[in-house]
């Protein structure tokens, strides 16, 4: 074994060969909305302290975080938050070994696409 | 052809004793978030946008204080695990350690953050 070439045997085809599948778009969503949360997490943890700092400072950064951007990178997390949690509840079942068929997981696929939708609005109109 | 033993070669790649370790914590941090994230919306959403006395007034309570805090820790240990497992998919070398250790401190950091501010308002 200590002689094996171990530097430039040929690699298997990696995702960029492959057409793009439910599994794997809806995969890389989770990925990318639980990272870009950081932003949503950083803005809310900038407004904790200027809750804390007084009236003055809290009314600049909430005016920044109720203006238009604000409001869309908000409702963005908001969405992300959803999407990453219900991704979150597949991986939780998928890591008990099941729903992993092929038409099972591409249901539950669509149910964190349209649940994460549904969420969203749901939280907009009942909660904000 | 390499002088190298099999053992010398897997050396410091990581042993089965810790590997389980960090899915493990995803997969407990992410239950706990399933229960944390609904609580976390119905107190802080209808907030946002409010004027200072009321925030001040209502983060002062224990229960949203609670939830604020352990929202918080979890959240941040939860994103500090998840984006450490980006950088190494994506990042090799030294920059992957930098990028690591950067992603840690910024994590724990704002989590500290928060609590801090949490406190202050509470007392």
């Amino acid at each position: 074994m200590a002689d094996v070439n171990r530097g430039d045997r040929p690699l298997s085809p990696h995702i960029s060969i492959y057409r793009l599948q439910l599994n794997s778009v809806t995969s890389i969503l989770n990925r990318i909305t639980g990272n870009a949360l950081l932003v949503g997490a950083f803005l809310l943890v900038w407004w904790l302290i200027a809750a804390a700092s007084g009236a003055a400072y809290f009314a600049t950064v909430d005016a920044i975080l109720t203006s238009v951007i604000g409001d869309l990178v908000m409702v963005g997390s908001l969405w992300a938050l959803w999407y990453h949690t219900l991704g979150g509840v597949r991986h939780l079942i998928w890591d008990t070994g099941r729903a992993l068929e092929v038409a099972t997981a591409d249901r539950l696929g669509w149910a964190i696409i349209l649940g994460s939708v549904v969420m969203t609005v749901l939280t907009l109109l009942v909660i904000v | 052809m390499a002088f190298v033993t099999d053992r010398k070669r897997v050396e410091g790649l990581g042993s089965a004793r810790t590997g389980t370790e960090h899915f493990w914590q995803m997969t407990v941090t992410s239950v706990a978030l399933l229960i944390l994230v609904p609580l976390f919306l119905l107190t802080f959403a209808p907030l946002l946008g409010e004027p200072h006395a009321v925030v001040v007034d209502r983060l002062s309570r224990p229960i949203p204080a609670l939830i604020a805090a352990a929202m918080l820790v979890v959240t941040f240990h939860h994103f500090k695990l998840g984006v450490t497992t980006l950088i190494e998919d994506y990042v090799s070398g030294l920059t992957r350690k930098i990028a690591i250790i950067v992603m840690t401190i910024l994590s724990y950091g704002l989590a500290a953050a928060g609590l801090v501010a949490l406190a202050q308002i509470a007392l």
